[in-house]
């Protein structure tokens, strides 16, 4: 039996945005019955240019059926610009997760919206350069580097979790662990614009507001943030925190990681005394 | 909320009689049954009696059975014995649908080796048993085709098979896991050398298993270590579970023509009245000549992990063939190789019953199911494009 989430069975047993949008600004069909999932996405902008409405089909199991339901919800009221950034991260997060096998239902919800906005934009349909990598499955190379990007996979399984592809008769897990190979030599770049410092210590608030201060309240626990200067964070924890050991554990792991993932990655954490 | 349980391929609920004769021996009666003692020695007679019990469901002789862990292990042994006893002897044939235990084995011992032939079935997951014939050669070790197929229920003729393999002097095995208890088996009757079966498909616990071995048959054991089961088993005797399934064979034997009328009549209705109350339906397997329980529909447009939730949410519990259900991307190597087609397999669902289940529980399910097709239907992009609705709610 599947480990799913209370949120995954709930938009399964009650999937939002059931149907087809007629006339809509953008359309998609990803995947087939053949291979076991297929989503037909429909959505529609209104006078401000954001998605007022979106409707799903599809054929699949629960974790398909959920994910449909969570990216309608996530992109509504969205720019086609601001749902072009939505991951199948966001789409597993949004459903507090998705068992390791099941997560290719949420990159099904991802390559539907991306079709579904290149239908609106009047781009051709198929990813100029790709090739087919998985025959089976008809899974191209670029959709495979990308999965193996954004989730940072390591093995051929993991891309056959994620994009199905290599799932069949395995023919093609060599070019899949090629494919890793190459996007592991990539070099690592810079994805974070330089922040002035203003703007800097404002991301760390927001940060800190946003992704960390809710984990920590829900322990009991909550920090502060004393200063910060050039790429140090000087902080105080409180209430539970402030007494727990394994608060400099959380500090390293949770909130520095954090910081150096949604700031700069030369971000350290410090603790000053109480 | 009320169980419906229609798995019984899966697993089966332990018979309340079965558990009263077990219990005795999880308490007062722990003593090892090869001590010298009688407090240890008692325990040995009701092994025996129970080997006997075994014996009679298969008409067998109680010194041909071996009391094993499980289905698995005895199938595991049969092939490993015939492989050990005749080490010149490279080639062994089993079927396209055979159990996991069987097939995974042969893949298992394949790079080390041997040459595996995986006989076809046609589309009604019907064996030809002219494949068989050609596929023998002197080489060959073993042939191990299933009695009964655990997902469609499909019986193959397992009989005149060993026959064939007899001919060319070659040994013959059957996993007859699903069609002990189901179907009458009369060892006397045949030539069959060697014979799993499980104690949880029928009604004992999980964790007995019984290989049968024809006398004279040359054996050797997989488990090596003490002289239980007269050197063919090593490893104390799971007592409580051998005196329950003996138990579970007495009552098996018992119960065959209620499996065979009451089971099949309900089965049968089942497969009828959802067959005509939901359109783009349809069985899957010869429905001539299949275990009286089994029965497997695939509904099409729409996937089996998502039809099978829905049923849970209502407490019916069953099986399905699709892909998702195993973690695996392709739907049951059943059905694939019966040629179902994708967009069929991935909707299959196997009902399973047994005699415990009631008439009433059959009318839930008949009740309940062609609204849960058609509510996964309306959500599927395949059902409007082909130009059908959702008739008959």
């Amino acid at each position: 039996m599947w480990d799913y989430t209370d949120k995954v069975k709930e938009h399964f047993l009650n999937p939002r945005n059931v149907g087809e949008i007629e006339n809509p600004d953008g359309v998609a069909e990803v995947g087939s019955m053949a291979c076991g999932d297929a989503l037909k996405l429909t959505f529609k902008l209104d006078e401000n240019k954001r998605i007022s409405d979106a409707k799903f089909k599809t054929f699949g199991c629960a974790s398909a059926i959920a994910s449909s339901s969570a990216l309608t919800e996530i992109i509504k009221g969205m720019t086609v610009e601001e749902a072009l950034k939505v991951t199948n991260q966001d789409i597993a997060k949004y459903l507090g997760g998705l068992p390791d096998e099941k997560m290719h239902c949420s990159v099904l919800g991802k390559q539907a919206l991306e079709k579904a906005i290149e239908n609106y934009q009047g781009a051709p349909p198929i990813e100029a350069g790709a090739k087919i990598i998985c025959e089976c499955f008809g899974v191209t190379d670029k959709e495979i580097e990308r999965a193996v990007r954004e989730n940072n996979l390591t093995t051929v399984e993991d891309v056959t979790n994620y994009t199905k592809a290599g799932g069949g008769c395995g023919l093609c897990h060599d070019a899949i662990a090629q494919i890793i190979e190459q996007v592991k030599a990539e070099p690592k770049k810079e994805e974070k614009p330089r922040l002035t410092n203003l703007q800097k210590i404002k991301l760390i608030e927001e940060t800190i507001d946003r992704e960390i201060r809710p984990s920590l309240r829900q322990d009991g626990g909550d920090i502060d943030i004393i200063d910060i200067i050039g790429d140090r964070v000087l902080v105080a924890t409180r209430g539970a925190c402030a007494t727990c050991k394994a608060a400099d554990i959380t500090l390293k792991h949770f909130v520095e990681h954090r910081l150096r993932e949604m700031v700069s990655p030369q971000i350290t954490v410090e603790e000053v005394s109480k | 909320m009320k169980t419906v349980y229609l798995d019984n391929n899966a697993t089966t609920k332990v018979a309340p009689e079965v558990i009263e004769v077990m219990m005795p021996y999880f308490s007062e009666l722990y003593g090892n049954p090869s001590s010298m003692h009688t407090f240890g020695g008692q325990v040995g007679r009701k092994i025996q009696a129970a080997r006997e019990q075994a014996a009679e469901l298969l008409g067998a002789n109680p010194e041909e059975i071996i009391f094993t862990s499980c289905g698995t292990e005895s199938d595991n042994t049969a092939i490993r014995s015939a492989l050990t006893t005749q080490p010149d002897k490279k080639h062994i044939i089993i079927s396209r649908v055979e159990h996991p235990a069987i097939r995974a084995l042969c893949a298992h011992l394949a790079p080390q080796g041997y040459r595996i032939t995986e006989l076809p079935v046609d589309k009604n997951g019907v064996l030809d048993l002219e494949n068989l014939d050609k596929a023998l050669t002197p080489d060959t070790a073993i042939v191990s085709l299933m009695w009964g197929n655990n997902e469609t229920g499909v019986i193959f003729p397992v009989e005149e098979a060993a026959h064939l393999a007899h001919e060319k002097g070659v040994l013959f095995h059957t996993d007859a896991v699903q069609a002990a208890g189901k179907i009458p088996i009369n060892m006397k009757n045949n030539v069959i050398d060697m014979l799993s079966i499980s104690g949880h498909k029928l009604h004992a616990p999980k964790g007995i298993g019984v290989l049968y071995v024809r006398r004279g048959t040359k054996f050797a054991p997989f488990l090596i270590g003490g002289h239980q089961e007269k050197e063919r088993r090593g490893g104390t005797e799971n007592t409580a579970g051998i005196i329950g399934l003996g138990k579970a064979c007495e009552l098996a034997a018992g119960n065959l023509k209620k499996e065979n009328e009451g089971v099949r009549r309900l089965r049968d209705k089942l497969e009828r009245e959802l067959l005509a109350r939901i359109p783009q339906s349809r069985v899957n397997g010869d429905t001539a000549n299949r275990l009286p329980n089994t029965t497997n529909i695939s509904f099409e447009y729409i996937e089996g992990e998502a039809i099978l939730l829905l049923m849970n949410e209502l407490g019916i519990c069953a099986s399905s063939g699709s892909a998702c259900t195993s973690g695996s991307l392709q739907p049951s190597h059943v059905l694939r190789a019966m040629g179902v087609p994708f967009t069929m397999a991935h909707g299959s669902v196997r009902f399973s019953l047994s005699v415990y289940n009631t008439e009433d529980e059959i009318d839930f399910v008949i009740d309940k199911m062609p609204a849960i097709i058609a509510r996964l239907r309306a959500m599927s992009p395949f059902w409007n494009q082909e130009g059908q609705s959702c008739a008959a709610q």
